[in-house]
């Protein structure tokens, strides 16, 4: 009986341990990251490097995506807009939607599944086939020479991509509005204008995404990094990284939509 | 204890967790040689291999190199002495997002500043070497693993190192490779003069080329000699090792706490 009711608080307690335990893993691997950041930004041509492969390898998919949740806004913004009589207001319901909540959530998101899980799977694969140690071994240090050119790559990607999706967002309403519903363009540039303030939701916005692209990329270095180094090891890595972003990104959504508007 | 031995082992244990890897393991390496450590899988050679270049540390004893006790060694050094060190890794362990040139340019890159001429020039010396010269521009998914494993080691010799570590250099390797890199192994210990330790289970080829042999089985030393002195050893652990026998001091099959009988359902099994 005693083991019954023993057995799940011990669980409980294990599974509590170690989550306590990645997260202090986590934040010193993001201090070792800092601290090794000097050496790997004065080679910047590695962090270009991981931009082209982790930014402009995801624009195509966030310009899309971007594209189409525009066109979707614009339709349904205006089937509710005007029952209220207020079809004119759809150029600010559209710029606020995606500058303030849905392009730095949705392009984070799109980032974390396509960037994000492929530097976990090249991370936990350099592991499985000993690139890591070779490296360590050969005196070069691999968070300086792999990681951080990763994680500066994600960083600086991640406001730019926003910022795209949100351009395309905003055609993409456009597009419905305007060209194809026939909405007035001076009316529906100017209600944006006059209700987007640069700072307010512009510059929030990008601090946003920001926020999101230390989450999510540390995130993806450090499940690479910290993968078993099997086949199974890194599927599951990979599987870890999609997850757990996609439950940051909403997470600190949250805090940070509470703290800034 | 004489400055001739390059590396030393002083009574090192080594355990990963409960389970026991090495147990009290004395040897020394002279240098300039060329010595195989040779035991079964699971005997803890390739353990001894990453205490030498620091990724472990005993948690008993010394490991000695060049005098130096390694695991006293503060981060900045411990890169010094990696930076004398090559160590070709069981599967190549190539950069798979690197050509073969980038490889093998990889650790001079890294560590010197010179032009990148002379990168160039120093790389095709290496590859030449290894006699590979031509694959430059190849990825290492277009490499056999033979050629992989020679890519492999001009990178471990790109830096002319002191000291180099083979960890199972025959592995998988077809007759003709094989008997390739046991030539080159043996050729560039001979010419640049390092100090050569090879991780090892094929006992024949590895006569062929090396000075001196240790036999390890489970975490000890239980032989060591010449390779002529290994051939004549009555030890029957050398002698289960080089004929490849099931029988002998090291037991083939797993201690299974059950009988066969028994695990196939069959009456009247005994436990043996």
């Amino acid at each position: 009986m005693t083991e019954l009711l023993l057995s799940p608080l011990r669980r409980l307690g294990h599974t509590t341990i170690n989550a306590i335990w990645r997260l202090g893993f986590i934040t010193r691997f993001l201090l070792a990251i800092l601290r090794y950041s000097g050496q790997s930004l004065l080679r910047f041509n590695l962090t270009i490097r991981e931009i082209y492969f982790a930014g402009v390898m995801s624009v195509i998919i966030v310009v899309v995506s971007g594209l189409f949740v525009g066109m979707v806004l614009g339709l349904q913004g205006y089937n509710t807009l005007s029952r209220f009589g207020s079809a004119d207001a759809l150029g600010a319901l559209v710029a606020l939607s995606l500058l303030r909540e849905l392009g730095p959530v949705l392009a984070a998101l799109l980032f974390s599944s396509r960037a994000g899980s492929a530097m976990t799977a090249e991370i936990g694969l350099m592991k499985a086939t000993e690139q890591l140690d070779a490296m360590s071994v050969m005196a070069v240090n691999p968070i300086a020479r792999v990681v951080a050119p990763r994680f500066w790559a994600g960083v600086i990607s991640m406001p730019i991509l926003a910022a795209m999706f949100n351009v395309m967002g905003i055609f993409g309403g456009y597009l419905i509005g305007v060209v194809m519903i026939g909405l007035d363009s001076g009316t529906f540039w100017s209600q944006m204008q006059n209700n987007v303030d640069l700072h307010y939701d512009v510059v929030n916005g990008l601090i946003k995404s920001l926020c999101f692209g230390i989450a999510v990329t540390l995130i993806a270095v450090f499940e690479g990094y910290d993968a078993t180094p099997t086949a199974a090891g890194v599927s599951a890595a990979t599987t870890r990284t999609v997850v757990t972003s996609a439950l940051v990104i909403l997470a600190v959504d949250f805090v940070l939509t509470a703290f800034m508007f | 204890m004489s400055s001739d031995h390059f590396i030393e082992f002083r009574n090192v244990s080594f355990a990963y967790g409960e389970r026991p890897i090495l147990n009290n393991i004395s040897l020394a390496i002279p240098r300039g040689k060329l010595v195989a450590i040779m035991g079964g899988s699971g005997s803890g050679k390739t353990t001894m291999l990453r205490l030498i270049s620091g990724q472990i540390r005993p948690s008993a004893g010394q490991v000695l190199v060049d005098g130096r006790n390694v695991a006293d060694m503060n981060h900045a050094e411990l890169f010094e002495h990696r930076r004398r060190m090559g160590m070709l890794f069981q599967f190549g362990a190539l950069f798979t997002d690197l050509s073969v040139e980038d490889n093998v340019a990889f650790p001079i890159r890294e560590h010197t500043r010179l032009a990148e001429s002379m990168i160039h020039d120093l790389v095709i010396m290496k590859l030449a070497a290894v006699g590979l010269r031509g694959t430059q521009q190849l990825m290492p998914a277009e490499l056999s693993g033979g050629m992989a494993r020679r890519v492999a080691l001009a990178r471990a010799i790109a830096l002319d190192p002191q000291l180099m570590l083979y960890d199972e250099p025959f592995t998988g390797l077809d007759p003709i490779s094989l008997g390739v890199i046991a030539h080159l192994i043996k050729k560039l210990n001979d010419a640049l003069g390092t100090t050569s330790i090879m991780v090892t289970h094929d006992v024949h080829k590895s006569l062929d080329i090396v000075d001196y042999v240790y036999f390890v089985s489970n975490g000890a030393v239980v032989a060591a000699g010449t390779p002529a002195e290994i051939r004549a050893s009555p030890s029957p652990w050398v002698h289960q090792f080089m004929w490849g026998e099931a029988d002998g001091p090291v037991h083939f099959a797993y201690p299974a706490s059950t009988s066969l009988q028994q695990d196939l359902g069959l009456k009247g099994g005994q436990h043996d």
